[in-house]
């Protein structure tokens, strides 16, 4: 696979601060990553480099062979880009803005017509087309950035938070879009739902503090969580008590958690290891008789890796108390 | 993609950004009622019984542009960083000096523009006697660049701050030191003070707006006079540029 974005050990120093502390990673045609992090960790500031608004301090970007300092136009032409918040000229109508970005990037014409059209479809604009960009809703606004990202139809998409503001319906548009897209584009994207990950992304980074500090699949990264093949069952007829005391003897097991919710007991099982399925065995065998009345096996909580890496301190402490 | 291309694509969307807002036409009043107000009733257009627009029009051009022009190129730099859209210029295939460029023609042909609608007076003049329209074509031709001269500087500060205000502020001030490097009443000052150092005094007036215009109220088309104009020009959108690239940078 060719690998469109290659960022080598990518640094940006504000001052004494760095914001991105060598970053290094690459990403190819019909893959989309994404971005995750705390607020301020350097996300955004990544992507800004990537597409060339600030240079970077030390390290390089290369868009798909062109370096984006030195050859900065050639790179950008390959870009689509969504800043965070989404700007739009204001003073413009939704259509004089598409046909603004249409022109800019080389469309001229009939070429420009069907490129605006294709957009406009694609992002659902027809209603708000002769309305000026002040005049619009937070999510018609993000959706024309969005569309004027897309126009030259490019291979690389930068989106910084494509989905912040948005109501549940959009998000879900959205979602649909830059999935069906990343299935021949390489895209990134930052944001903040860890849902998103799942529903969009072939692969994510975690990053904190300027520095990566996770970066897999989705799937990879839910394994590293503590609930990763952990068993959560509702027991009828036992107490508490009884049943943690029975579950902890089992081999694969490190900590049962129970309390009771009513009259049944809400079980949850961690396996020793993360992600073994052991465990859901054992746990079966071991409940032969019992009044069972929901049982699962858990795949792991992004979210709860998200905060064991970014704040590793409170989390442990929030897994003792 | 030529740079011509994206330069013209660039004016196209700031003169259609001008005129989408009252800006545009509150302005163009504005100059007009002046120019009307200041020829005619303090200029004293008609007591002097001259054919000419010298002395009763185009000698206040420096001091309406003093404010207008600031106000027209205020937004230019600092509504996009306001704005965010800055980000969105900046990161699109092309150099910032095409923006550079883009932004400024197209403010200057607005100025043009407004220039060329106080048409009437040269109208006026020709029906009451014969003026030499060579003189008032070449007035016009300074009163542009000098025009253009001011609007650089309004780029620069515009540059600097997201702040509309800020910026208005800051280039009526720089304006003003154009104009009064070249103020009788300041010339005669510095002589006062300074008068061992003739060059001292001579520098300074050069870098006036006033004495460079002054040739081409005349009717003269001095090259030195243009070039004065295009190099505070070329000067300022290149300072411009730094400014941009260093806010990036840090």
């Amino acid at each position: 696979m060719e690998s469109m974005i290659k960022v080598e050990n990518l640094t940006k120093l504000f001052g004494e601060k760095r914001a991105v502390d060598g970053i290094t990673f690459r990403v190819g045609l019909g893959e989309v990553l994404g971005f995750l992090g705390p607020n301020g960790a350097g996300k955004s500031t990544t992507m800004r480099m990537i597409t060339g608004f600030i240079p970077p301090t030390s390290g390089t970007v290369k868009i798909g062979g062109n370096d984006i300092t030195e050859d900065p136009v050639a790179a950008k032409r390959l870009i689509g880009y969504l800043p965070e918040n989404a700007p739009a000229y204001t003073d413009m109508t939704v259509e004089g803005f598409l046909n603004f970005a249409a022109e800019i990037r080389g469309l001229r014409g009939n070429a420009r017509q069907t490129a605006v059209n294709r957009v406009v479809d694609l992002c659902f604009l027809k209603s708000v087309l002769h309305q000026n960009v002040d005049t619009l809703s937070k999510g018609y606004r993000h959706r024309t950035c969005f569309a004027q990202s897309i126009i030259h139809d490019p291979d690389i998409l930068i989106l910084d938070e494509p989905t912040d503001g948005l109501d549940p319906n959009q998000k879900h548009e959205i979602r649909q879009l830059i999935r069906k897209m990343g299935q021949r584009k390489a895209i990134i994207f930052s944001t903040h739902i860890l849902e998103e990950v799942d529903a969009v992304c072939t692969r994510a980074m975690i990053i904190d503090r300027g520095r990566v500090v996770a970066n897999g699949t989705p799937q990879e990264l839910r394994r590293r969580s503590e609930w990763a093949g952990a068993v959560t069952l509702r027991v009828g007829g036992l107490g508490a008590d009884a049943v943690r005391d029975q579950l902890s003897r089992l081999r694969s097991v490190s900590r049962v958690s129970a309390e009771a919710v009513g009259d049944r007991v809400a079980v949850t099982v961690f396996p020793r290891a993360n992600g073994d399925s052991d465990l859901t065995r054992e746990v079966l065998a071991a409940t032969q008789g019992w009044q069972v009345e929901e049982l699962r096996t858990e795949e792991g909580r992004l979210d709860e890796v998200f905060r064991s890496i970014t704040m590793p301190d409170t989390a442990a402490k929030e897994a003792k108390s | 993609m030529n740079p011509l291309g994206n330069i013209k694509t660039i004016t196209k969307r700031e003169l259609r950004a001008y005129f989408s807002s009252p800006v545009a036409y509150v302005f163009i009043v504005i100059f007009l009622l002046l120019n009307g107000f200041f020829t005619f009733m303090v200029g004293g257009f008609f007591e002097r019984g001259e054919a000419s627009l010298a002395n009763s029009f185009f000698n206040w051009h420096p001091w309406f542009y003093l404010f207008l022009v600031p106000a027209v190129g205020m937004r230019l730099w600092a509504e996009e960083r306001r704005v965010g859209t800055l980000e969105l210029l900046l990161t699109m295939p092309i150099t910032p000096w095409e923006a550079i460029v883009g932004k400024f023609v197209a403010s200057w042909l607005f100025l043009g523009l407004a220039l060329m609608l106080t048409f009437p007076v040269v109208l006026t003049v020709n029906y009451l006697g014969s003026p030499d329209n060579g003189v008032i074509f070449t007035a016009y031709i300074g009163s542009w660049l000098m025009a253009g001269a001011y609007l650089a500087v309004s780029c620069i500060t515009s540059a600097i701050t997201r702040n509309q205000v800020v910026s208005f502020i800051l280039s009526v001030v720089a304006c003003l030191f154009l104009i009064l490097a070249g103020f009788p009443p300041v010339i005669n000052l510095l002589q006062g003070l300074t008068n061992h150092w003739q060059w001292l005094v001579d520098t300074i007036t050069s870098f006036s707006v006033i004495t460079h215009f002054a040739g081409f109220q005349r009717g003269v088309l001095d090259s030195r006079d243009v070039i004065f104009f295009l190099s505070v020009i070329g000067f300022s959108l290149f300072t411009t540029s730094v400014i941009l690239r260093t806010h990036r940078t840090t």
